[in-house]
């Protein structure tokens, strides 16, 4: 995972509410072997209709989304932070993400920066002309007009995102800690070994 | 001192830490990892780039189900048919590939325990009480309905799961669900949580592991509780759960994969323990009343959508939420649909009898009840049938149920996730809409421009005869 501490430029002002993971990438985009390339297909369903965000050149190349309630609610693909940041998204905005995809956008180092109504309203005011600045060190969003939203987020995603952590690599030094729980469980409870078929 | 009294959610929780760190979050051992062909790809080659193994190939068991065409996968010599969809093909043959090269267990597209993940799990004995269950798919909290802690994860966990056997997690908010009385006819534990979720909301689980309770969910089959525990995700939450019990352990005892001998006895006992303690609390609570539940419908392009049968599609200047009023007239639009107009006068034109969410024995029973000795309106084009394993199939057909399916004009197919959401051949043309037994009702689900009303086996049946959404009640006995 790449470090990321700030992201500042333009924000797509989308606010729908439930935008779904099949918004984002609908299911045909996923037969794909690879991680890369889905930026073609992010929001096609979206970008069908005219005067969307996504194909106003307004926003062209923004690197944050604002978005409504229960953002990527639905289902567990990966594709769907694959997609954005292959689409040239950083960061999305929104007053709730759905479980699944805050993890999927922790994994890939896309921010999911959880911010109030109010605070939404506010912003998808100033994306229309100005850029938004979000800084993880600090932990807040700023506008040009002296707005500054704090947000929270997890310490140990935090420290994550900011030293681009390979997780994996960081979960296997405690592969001595995961053994001993291993041999616990195999005397304790020896029937969690499947049968297999 | 007593011991602090503990929900289900925190005895599972608990019993998997692996190591806690400062801040909260925790290792959590992972018992049990289902794989399949769209989600894992990426996480093995990610794997292989590493040079990294899998830790547990014991715990991890692959099977194909997304892409898979539901039509016949064997020649009359017995040969495997080629998928015609070149990308399909690449996808399954990379798991084929991937699960030998890994020691991984594979269940292969034309065997008989094949089916959708989160039906296969359960069956073969798989997926038990107190496990902790993940696979890369969101409906992986259906496995919560035999009292396992079992929910979605995306790619990158699928491959820190295969690497480690574990996953980075911070514990989750509990909530109760209560579901109290008893459902009146023709209502189904589809229905239950289609009802659930109008209440919650499709967001208002977020963050929380729910428990369903209740006397409902006591006098509900696995199959049932299944249903419920599938839909978790479609109310925002993270996992659900079931308490096992007496029917949990007489659904699994002698499947496959299950304990055996004293195994069985020692597993039994652990099991007993799980339920939540008296005196423990949820961070919160909500009570449903058994008779407030009718056999229900949705009629927008979010699973809170829903209505009963008896509604009429609503008009978005009625809900209070100004998001609400224009995502609902977003959808009314994509929907084709005219505040006032009673839920009962909606044609369709496709019918879908499937999913992980209801193509378990019981739902293909309750949806043959409706159709038995009858025929499928004129104006239903497309109306298929599709069993969640080829045991589900095997069955079926011993009880002569494919018969009544094929006789009332429905085609019988091959085991898949086929329509629910179109990855194969199976989908619904753009304009037109489905009385689908699935889970979802996104824009473009079941296809692009596809229109999707969610329904319990039954009701779809009955729509298949109308050709129309219908009150299931008015074709029973």
């Amino acid at each position: 995972m790449q470090p990321i501490s700030s992201v500042k430029g333009k924000a797509y002002p989308l606010g729908l509410k439930n935008v779904d993971t099949d918004i984002i990438i609908p299911a045909a985009w996923l037969k794909t072997i690879s991680r890369s390339g889905l930026g073609k297909g992010a929001f096609q369903t979206l970008r069908g209709v005219a005067g969307n965000v996504f194909d106003d050149p307004a926003y062209a190349g923004a690197p944050i989304l604002i978005a409504g309630d229960n953002f990527g609610c639905g289902s567990s693909r990966e594709h769907a932070a694959w997609a954005m940041a292959d689409l040239g998204i950083s960061a999305v905005i929104a007053p709730s993400f759905s479980d699944i995809f805050s993890g999927n956008a922790f994994k890939n180092g896309l921010l999911a920066i959880v911010l109030p109504q109010d605070a939404i309203d506010r912003l998808m005011e100033v994306a229309k002309t100005d850029d938004i600045h979000i800084d993880l060190e600090t932990q807040t969003v700023t506008t040009p007009f002296q707005d500054r939203f704090a947000f929270e987020i997890d310490p140990f995603r935090k420290h994550c995102l900011i030293n681009g952590v390979d997780e994996i690599g960081l979960t296997l030094k405690s592969s001595d800690a995961i053994s001993a729980y291993e041999n616990k469980i195999s005397a304790s409870q020896p029937w969690l070994s499947p049968n297999q078929a | 001192m007593m011991p602090k009294a503990q929900t289900l959610y925190e005895k599972i929780w608990n019993a998997h830490i692996v190591e806690q760190r400062d801040d909260g979050t925790c290792l959590i051992f992972i018992d049990r990892h289902l794989v399949h062909e769209v989600t894992s790809p990426q996480a093995f080659e990610g794997l292989r780039v590493a040079g990294r193994r899998v830790r547990r190939p014991d715990l991890t068991l692959a099977v194909p189900d997304h892409n898979l065409p539901t039509t016949a996968r064997l020649d009359a010599n017995g040969n495997h048919i080629p998928i015609a969809d070149p990308e399909s093909a690449q996808q399954l043959e990379a798991l084929e590939r991937n699960a030998p090269e890994f020691g991984i267990a594979y269940i292969d597209a034309t065997d008989v325990k094949q089916g959708i993940v989160h039906v296969v799990g359960p069956e073969q004995g798989f997926s038990l009480p107190g496990t902790t269950i993940v696979c890369g798919d969101s409906h992986t909290a259906c496995h919560g309905g035999l009292g396992a802690l079992a929910f979605g994860i995306g790619t990158s966990e699928v491959e820190h799961v295969l690497a480690t056997q574990t996953l980075q997690l911070s514990q989750s908010k509990s909530m109760e669900v209560r579901v109290e009385g008893e459902l009146g006819p023709g209502v189904s534990a589809k229905d239950v949580v289609l009802h659930i979720t109008g209440v919650l909301g499709a967001s208002g689980g977020t963050g929380h592991v729910i428990e369903y309770t209740g006397s409902v969910i006591r006098a509900l089959s696995i199959e049932g509780r299944l249903t419920i525990s599938n839909m978790a995700i479609e109310h925002g939450a993270r996992a659900g759960l079931v308490a096992p019990d007496d029917v949990t352990f007489a659904y699994l005892q002698g499947r496959p994969m299950a304990p055996k001998g004293d195994d069985w006895d020692a597993a039994l006992a652990y099991w007993r323990a799980l339920a939540t303690d008296a005196g423990a609390t949820y961070d919160k609570v909500v009570t449903i009343n058994a008779a407030d539940i009718a056999p229900s419908v949705t009629w927008g392009t979010s699973p809170e959508d829903v209505l009963p049968i008896t509604g009429v599609v609503p008009d978005p200047s009625t809900f209070a939420d100004p998001s609400k009023q224009e995502a609902a007239k977003k959808s009314l639009e994509y929907m084709g649909l005219t505040p006032g107009t009673p839920m009962t006068d909606i044609s369709v034109e496709n019918i879908f009898i499937g999913s992980c969410t209801n193509s378990r024995i019981e739902d293909l029973r309750a949806a043959a009840a409706v159709l038995k000795g009858r025929k499928k309106a004129d104006n239903i084009k497309w109306a298929i049938v599709v069993p969640g394993s080829g045991l589900v199939k095997q069955m079926a057909e011993a009880e002569g149920l494919d018969r009544i399916f094929t006789d009332a004009g429905l085609e019988w197919r091959e085991p898949g996730c086929s329509a629910c959401l179109g990855m194969n051949p199976d989908k619904v043309p753009a304009g037109e809409r489905c009385a689908s037994t699935s889970n979802r009702n996104f824009v473009g689900r079941q296809g692009p421009g596809a229109r999707t009303h969610l329904v319990s086996p039954a009701m779809a049946a009955a729509a298949a005869v109308t050709g129309k959404l219908t009150d299931v009640r008015n074709l029973m006995d």
